[in-house]
């Protein structure tokens, strides 16, 4: 090991206390920074899972209209439309309001086929097709609420009107950033019970998904839809599914700008602990430095001592608190139950937090090193430890 | 003043240090206070002497500039015939690290490192191999007697013993002049007996020429000569007998 590396290591462990308590904030702050990113991640995360060639055509005013389910066949001969499909969003209580999880209406075979990503046992997806009452749960769900097939799950109604009643057919798992914590039951038995408890929102889906195949063809699609529907009582909006995940997350962008910040704030007063950990670091070995430079040593051999230790300190908190960061994302989505639907920290988060780490180290050394890099060795021999 | 016996007591070929015209002040609120005004010596090879005077002499700050680590404000101080007034920053901390090894009042060893990685500290600034190193320092460190302390944290040694490993590291490194500021200051009786023993074989039998700053007339009397300086001047040489 070279004297320098030594120096560094053994200067970092000579105030156990100081150092331990030092790295300690900064694991807190450098794993709340990771945690809120991945927040932040999991609120695009329906944006990540999108797929470019799949389109969503939702009521042009509002995606809380909805339009008629007889725009399906209208949308199905325009061309370039490969596959249609269609869902509604049921908004229903399990239980009691907290017990929150999205569930869906849709068009069961066409729905399936156009999202490879949900996937199941074959016979899961005979039985879903086959009982009209059958829903399937995804399995982050299932494990939350302890769903199994053949459960009778009842839900109540806040859009549609009723206590709804459903089978269980089965669990879904879901690839990539698919969220698992939904809940599918058949279109076809909403709008066969609508039809019964409040005709009036009967023949109405929430949203039309299509695949248009060919990526070069996917706004030919999208404007030949919305202009079929030009001047019709309910004009259609047709997007990518990934610009609707999008219009989605910036109807909460504040929340995001803020939490963002928040990450942001957390880096710089640990920066300001840091530097003030440092500089007194420094200042107490004022002489220590002196001498070095008595005996011959640069003043850039000193800063590289301070750096050095500055950096030591900072990315062994930086490393800890990247080794914490998936446990503790997972336990706040264990405790967040289905509200962020795939709260997986990504390899650029665990870069940023190297990065703030790294920056943090640098940053903090910046003055001690200068102000110990030019101190004239006759008065860093007089300074008192 | 000693200067004209000084220049005519030291023969040319035997000076190692040869301060001329050398003064030296303090700025302290907008005045420049003086420390030292006009100050002309020679220093032979293989001498060793005693700087003695009243705290605020200048004494200190004299050691400082023969030693390289502050700057006169006027005059040269040539050491081996180069004028180290003239040396840049880095030269100068190269300078320093090739011929000079510093003792101080408080040892000022590097409480992280042991008494062997001490004494290595300088070595690393040459370019030597780690079992050379590390020979050399264990050399040096048997020397001073604590050959059996090289593992020993400073922290676990007693004063004497520190300032004999600081003793080791001036050494270590073979220089010319070996520059001691108040070397017993902080040491007991036979600690500092034993410091001074040292530094009086260095001088004797390996021939190290020393300048110690000292207040104390019993360190003093272990050199081979005593100046005196007062309110910045030099006021007497006093050569000692056995020196």
């Amino acid at each position: 090991m070279s004297q320098w590396l030594k120096l560094v290591a053994r200067n970092a462990l000579r105030h156990r206390l100081r150092t331990s308590l030092t790295v300690a904030g900064l694991v807190v702050a450098i794993l709340s920074f990771g945690v809120l990113q991945t927040i932040v991640g999991a609120w695009y995360a329906g944006v990540d899972a999108a797929v470019p060639s799949r389109l969503i055509t939702r009521n042009a005013l509002s995606f809380t209209l909805p339009l008629p389910i007889t725009y399906e066949n209208r949308i199905r001969a325009v061309d370039g439309v490969k596959r249609v499909s269609y869902m509604n969003w049921f908004g229903g209580i399990y239980k009691e309001p907290k017990n929150f999880f999205p569930q869906f209406a849709i068009e069961p075979a066409s729905y399936l086929d156009l999202h490879p990503e949900i996937y199941m046992p074959a016979a899961v997806r005979k039985d879903f097709l086959a009982d009209r009452r059958a829903a399937i749960v995804g399995r982050k769900l299932a494990n939350r609420y302890g769903f199994k097939p053949g459960d009778v799950v009842q839900l109540r109604g806040t859009i549609f009107p009723g206590d709804w009643d459903f089978v269980i057919a089965g669990i879904f798992d879901g690839r990539g950033k698919t969220d698992t914590s939904q809940f599918f039951f058949r279109w076809d038995y909403l709008d066969e019970t609508l039809r019964q408890r409040s005709p009036t929102q009967a023949g109405l889906v929430g949203f039309f998904i299509v695949d248009a195949g060919d990526l070069n063809h996917v706004a030919q699609v999208s404007q030949a839809i919305d202009a079929l529907f030009r001047n019709s009582l309910a004009e259609t909006l047709t997007e990518t599914e990934r610009a609707f995940q999008i219009g989605f997350v910036k109807q909460t962008e504040a929340i995001l700008v803020s939490i963002r910040i928040v990450s942001f704030v957390v880096i710089a007063i640990i920066l300001a602990v840091m530097a003030n950990t440092m500089a007194m670091t420094a200042r107490e070995r004022l002489s220590e430095y002196a001498t070095l430079k008595a005996l011959g040593f640069s003043p850039g051999y000193v800063a590289r001592l301070i750096l050095g230790e500055s950096l030591v300190i900072a990315l062994a908190g930086g490393a800890v608190a990247i080794a914490l960061t998936p446990p503790a994302a997972a336990r706040i989505g264990e405790m967040t139950d289905t509200l962020f639907p795939s709260l997986i920290v990504s390899a650029n988060t665990v870069g940023m937090q190297a990065l703030a780490a790294f920056g943090v180290g640098l940053l903090a050394s910046l003055l001690p090193m200068r102000r110990a890099a030019s101190v004239r060795i006759v008065d860093g021999l007089r300074a008192v430890g | 003043m000693t200067t004209p016996r000084v220049a005519a007591h030291a023969a040319r070929d035997d000076v190692l240090i040869a301060l001329r015209g050398v003064s030296k002040g303090y700025r302290r609120g907008g005045q420049t206070i003086p420390v030292l005004t006009d100050i002309s010596f020679d220093i032979r090879r293989a001498e060793f002497l005693a700087l003695m005077g009243p705290s605020g002499s200048g004494k200190s700050t004299l050691l400082n500039l023969i030693a390289g680590l502050d700057s006169a404000d006027r005059g040269s101080i040539k050491v081996s015939g180069e004028d180290i007034t003239r040396l840049s920053e880095s030269d100068l901390a190269d300078w320093r690290a090739a011929n000079v090894g510093f003792i101080f009042q408080f040892y000022n060893l590097m409480p992280v490192l042991t008494a062997l990685e001490n004494v290595e500290l300088p070595l690393t600034l040459k370019h030597l191999g780690r079992r050379d190193r590390r020979d050399r320092a264990h050399l040096a460190l048997e020397l001073v007697g604590l050959g059996d302390r090289v593992r020993h944290l400073p922290s676990e040694l007693s004063g004497g013993q520190q300032q004999r490993v600081a003793i080791a590291r001036a050494i270590v490194t073979d220089p010319m002049l070996l520059v001691a500021d108040e070397p017993t200051g902080d040491l007991d009786r036979q600690s500092a007996e034993d410091a001074l023993a040292i530094m009086q074989r260095l001088n004797r039998e390996m021939g190290k020429t020393i300048v110690m700053v000292t207040h104390d007339r019993r360190a003093a009397e272990h050199a081979g000569a005593i100046m005196h300086l007062e309110k910045g001047e030099l006021s007497q040489r006093v050569e000692l007998a056995h020196g």
